[in-house]
């Protein structure tokens, strides 16, 4: 009885191995990043081909989250997009919340989030079937991705390394996204190009 | 002087709390979504030799807290224990843990009942009884995450430890906890796991779960081959996976017979480092968390309601029959002293005030411990529960039917009053004051009644804070009369209007009782109903017979025997009060009368996406303040009117009963109960919160574009 739900878990995992895989796995570190073609919060169209030739950076992120609430609460994460963008990157905030789960927005809500937490994206992407979320594997917010000028992935994983709710900790932790931004908007390789996301689950609709 | 009787209470209330504190189960930290304890397995510490220690979650069905390696998400909860320096404090000792897969995110999580036990070691030297605070957090989601965190105290004596009673509980986790495997283990270069050794082949299916992130893919799938005596389980590596073949982790396995068994597998000489949740911090005792939970009940203007209440209560007692001629002999006293003696009379009518305050917080501690034990035995104190409102309905009217003298609270304290006002000296009127509140029982319980009940919906510091108010208030007069002599000859003699005032306050009880009946119509429907009225008859009849025992000459043994006999049929048939009915409302989306139509998220969601503004009500009948902001403001004509105008749809859910999606809801919106307005304009983010107490000007000011 006690492990009926890893079995449960189990027989579907079975089921879903017999099915064709229709989520791409996470992607691979050194392998183009996957293609996209999204759409903002204003309507415009973003697609990352056109974005060759710059870093880009993507976070998941979901308002109600306490993890993406630590960050935006501490103004770390406006500072990291600021730092950022002033020096030429893409930032490319994702809400992958299916319509009705907790993080879900529309256009004019991304917008009012973004003035109402002063965070500076390029773009707040727009994602509620979670086709981009599952191209890159999303699964926690906040999740970190930076695609090198090259287009390829650099880094994948958490903003930081210690996982908690706690913004004392930011200062503590070691800043796993911020040093691989500054290594690929600096034309190095990432020091330490995976890691541990934390955070809460991307809320995909089934 | 007077802070010598400041002093005085600080201490009565200290005692207090470190009485309740030195069992061996800290006060419980209690949300919505969880009942934390923190428990003992043995009654005393050893210096040197380890004492097992447990954080307890009981959780609500649906939410989970996670595992040592939590998977995709999540975090595991963590422990920070505060020790004498010099303690050592062991990792949690895990129990198995179960899979969650939800849209391809796969967790490691618990559910239920869950026991985390840990070892703390005291160091040689310590004595007498130790204080020990664990200071946790944890992170509970079930579709959306909420991180919530308690510090627990423990009062540990130093001697030779026996089992406590909660020992069983520790014995579980030890079984809940996966069983060490015999078998060699070597993993290669793919992620394959071999386990070579005798029973290897009775494993028909088998999951493993990583002790460490990342160390294989959480969601990948496992191919299971049992070959003779060797188990091959191939995996998928993953960010975190070591080269060198190193991994530990739990078997989850199904056996040929059905029977399932958690294993622990270990490659030898293992170095990977796994994360430590339990640790010690610091010698210093932590201050709670600022951001305790805040309760059910717990909106600003409730509080303030429910203490202007009980102050007023605290104030009414004074005109009880068996309180009131004292008051009365003290009153005249009072005025018939001047100069230097007043002086006196005023230092000593505060050390009263702080004997009958210190009484009233002894009393909450003592409720709070026993409603400690009640949440442990799993009783349910909230609305929701038909239990709970068919109990406080009986209660209710039991005291409606001693107010009215079908019968008497035991009455042979009241006698001594009149001697103990008579104490000299400051500290005399300090148990004065402890001691009127016990001889004023017979008159005040049915108010105590009323306060208990609060009390037992409410927590801890609401609680404590709601006696103190009721003590003040019953103090008050003394205070009063003895600064200002004045007023003492305008107060009224005793006399039979006070009889007469007490069978009066009987009727607000009934008037609760029905409301309460009401309520339960709301959540259990006609069978409720039938069921809360045959309670309340034998209650009726059995108040009766002991009132006619009580009024019989001789003891009246038979009366009292039948008294009891109805009682026991009572407390039979509230025991099979019906559990709540599944949701048979409005559907989601068609209108009431109101003009209102039921929430749902899917509607809210859709209508927001189709840009209309949504004014959303969140209440329950048992919600007397959303009720009363629906007359006064909702339902009024303007506020229709706009509504109407504007094309804003109204939208209400019924907490009544308890509904996920209302619960979802109000801890989106940083809430734990009702009642909660949200107004959301069309287009436009995030709604706009309105306040807890409306008026059809707050509603039109909230709704303006």
């Amino acid at each position: 009885m006690k492990h009926g739900r890893a079995f449960n878990g189990m027989l579907m995992s079975a089921a879903l191995a017999v099915l064709p895989v229709i989520a791409a796995a996470a992607p691979k570190i050194g392998d183009a990043a996957p293609a996209f073609v999204g759409s903002d919060a204003n309507g415009r169209a973003v697609k990352l081909s056109e974005l060759a030739g710059r870093t880009v950076v993507l976070e998941w992120t979901n308002d109600g989250c306490p993890y993406v609430v630590k960050w935006y609460k501490s103004g770390e994460m406006q500072k990291l997009q600021r730092d950022a963008t002033s020096r030429g990157a893409v930032w490319l905030t994702v809400a992958s919340s299916a319509v009705g789960e907790q993080g879900y927005v529309d256009g004019p809500a991304a917008n009012r989030q973004t003035q109402e937490r002063a965070a500076a994206p390029t773009h707040f992407l727009l994602d509620p079937k979670g086709e981009i979320g599952r191209a890159y594997g999303a699964q926690v917010t906040p999740h970190m991705y930076v695609v090198a000028p090259d287009g390829r992935l650099a880094y994948m994983g958490g903003i930081d390394s210690i996982a908690s709710t706690d913004p004392a900790d930011i200062p503590r932790a070691e800043p796993l996204a911020r040093r691989a931004i500054d290594e690929v908007l600096n034309g190095k390789p990432v020091t330490k190009p995976v890691s541990r996301a934390y955070g809460c689950s991307v809320k995909y609709g089934n | 002087m007077m802070r010598k009787f400041i002093n005085c209470l600080v201490a009565v209330a200290l005692l207090a709390v470190t009485h309740l504190a030195s069992a061996l189960e800290s006060p419980a930290v209690i949300s919505p979504r969880s009942t934390v304890t923190l428990l003992a397995a043995q009654t005393s510490a050893a210096p040197g030799q380890p004492v097992d220690l447990a954080l307890r979650l009981q959780l609500a069905p649906g939410w989970h807290v996670y595992w040592m390696n939590p998977g995709d998400a999540g975090q595991p909860p963590q422990i920070g224990v505060h020790a004498p320096a010099g303690s050592t404090v062991s990792d949690i000792r895990w129990p198995a843990p179960h899979r969650h897969v939800d849209a391809q995110i796969t967790t490691f999580i618990h559910e239920g009942d869950v026991t985390l036990p840990f070892s703390l070691i005291l160091p040689a030297g310590v004595q007498g009884v130790v204080p020990v605070a664990v200071k946790a957090t944890w992170l509970i989601c079930k579709d959306i995450c909420i991180p919530e965190e308690g510090v627990f105290q423990l009062s540990l004596p130093v001697g030779t430890p026996a089992p406590s009673p909660h020992a069983a509980l520790f014995e579980a986790a030890e079984r809940a906890r996966p069983t060490a495997a015999m078998w060699q283990a070597v993993v290669d270069s793919r992620a394959t796991l071999s386990l070579s050794g005798a029973g290897v082949a009775q494993v028909a299916e088998a999951w493993f779960v990583p002790a460490v992130w990342g160390m294989v893919e959480h969601g990948a799938a496992q191919t299971l081959e049992v070959k003779e005596d060797v188990l091959k389980l191939a995996m998928k590596a993953g960010p975190a996976f070591d080269a060198s073949g190193q991994l530990a982790g739990a078997l989850l396995t199904r056996d040929r017979q059905g029977v399932e068994q958690a294993y622990w597998i270990e490659t030898p000489g293992l170095t990977v480092e796994r994360p430590v949740s339990a640790r010690w911090v610091s010698a210093d005792l932590p201050a709670a968390p600022a951001t305790a939970y805040v309760p059910t009940v717990s909106d600003t203007a409730g509080l303030a309601y429910a203490l202007l209440f009980a102050m007023a209560g605290g104030l009414l007692l004074n005109l009880m029959p068996c309180v009131f001629p004292v008051l009365a002999i003290k009153a005249l006293s009072f005025a018939k002293m001047g100069g230097h003696a007043q002086q006196a009379v005023r230092m000593q009518s505060i050390a009263y005030c702080a004997g009958v305050v210190a009484t009233f917080v002894l009393l909450a501690a003592l409720l709070l411990g026993l409603r400690a034990a009640g949440m442990q035995a799993g009783w349910g104190f909230q609305f929701q529960s038909p239990v709970f409102v068919t109990g406080m309905a009986t209660l209710l009217f039991v005291i409606g039917l001693n107010l009215s003298g079908v019968f008497e609270f035991a009455s042979g304290l009241s006698s001594a009053g009149g001697s103990l006002t008579a104490r000299p000296g400051l500290s005399g009127s300090f148990f004065t004051g402890a001691l009127a509140v016990i001889v004023a029982t017979p008159c005040t319980a049915p108010f105590m009644g009323g306060a208990i009940a609060f009390a037992l919906g409410a927590p801890a510091l609401q609680t404590l804070v709601v006696f103190v108010a009721m003590g003040l208030g019953l103090a008050m007069p003394y205070v009063l009369m003895a600064f200002f002599p004045g007023a003492a000859r305008r107060m009224p003699r005793p006399g039979a209007w006070m009889d007469r005032l007490k069978q009066a306050l009987a009727f607000p009880m009934y008037a609760a009782v029905a409301w309460l009946v009401w309520v339960l119509s709301q959540q259990s429907g006609a069978d409720g109903v039938l069921v809360v009225l045959m309670v309340l008859l034998l209650v009726a009849l059995a108040s009766w017979l002991l009132g006619v025992a009580q009024r019989s000459a001789s003891h009246g043994i038979t009366w009292r025997i039948a008294a009891l006999v109805a009682a026991a049929g009572a407390a039979l048939a509230l025991g099979s009060a019906p559990e709540s009915t599944p949701s048979s409302a409005a559907a989601p989306g068609s209108a009431d009368a109101s003009g209102s139509i039921a929430y749902s998220s899917d509607g809210l969601a859709a209508l927001r996406a189709a840009g209309k503004p949504v004014f959303v009500n969140m209440t329950a009948a048992w919600c007397v303040t959303c009720l009363l902001n629906e007359k006064v403001a909702l339902s009024t004509q303007g506020v229709q009117q706009a509504f109407a105008q504007r094309g804003i749809t109204y939208m209400k859910g019924d907490w009544t009963r308890s509904d996920p999606e209302i619960t979802r809801f109000l801890s989106q919106h940083g809430r734990d109960g009702v009642p909660l307005y949200v107004y959301f304009p069309s287009g436009a983010g995030s709604g706009k919160v309105l306040p807890q107490i409306l008026t059809e000007r707050i509603v039109l000011d909230g709704i303006e574009p």
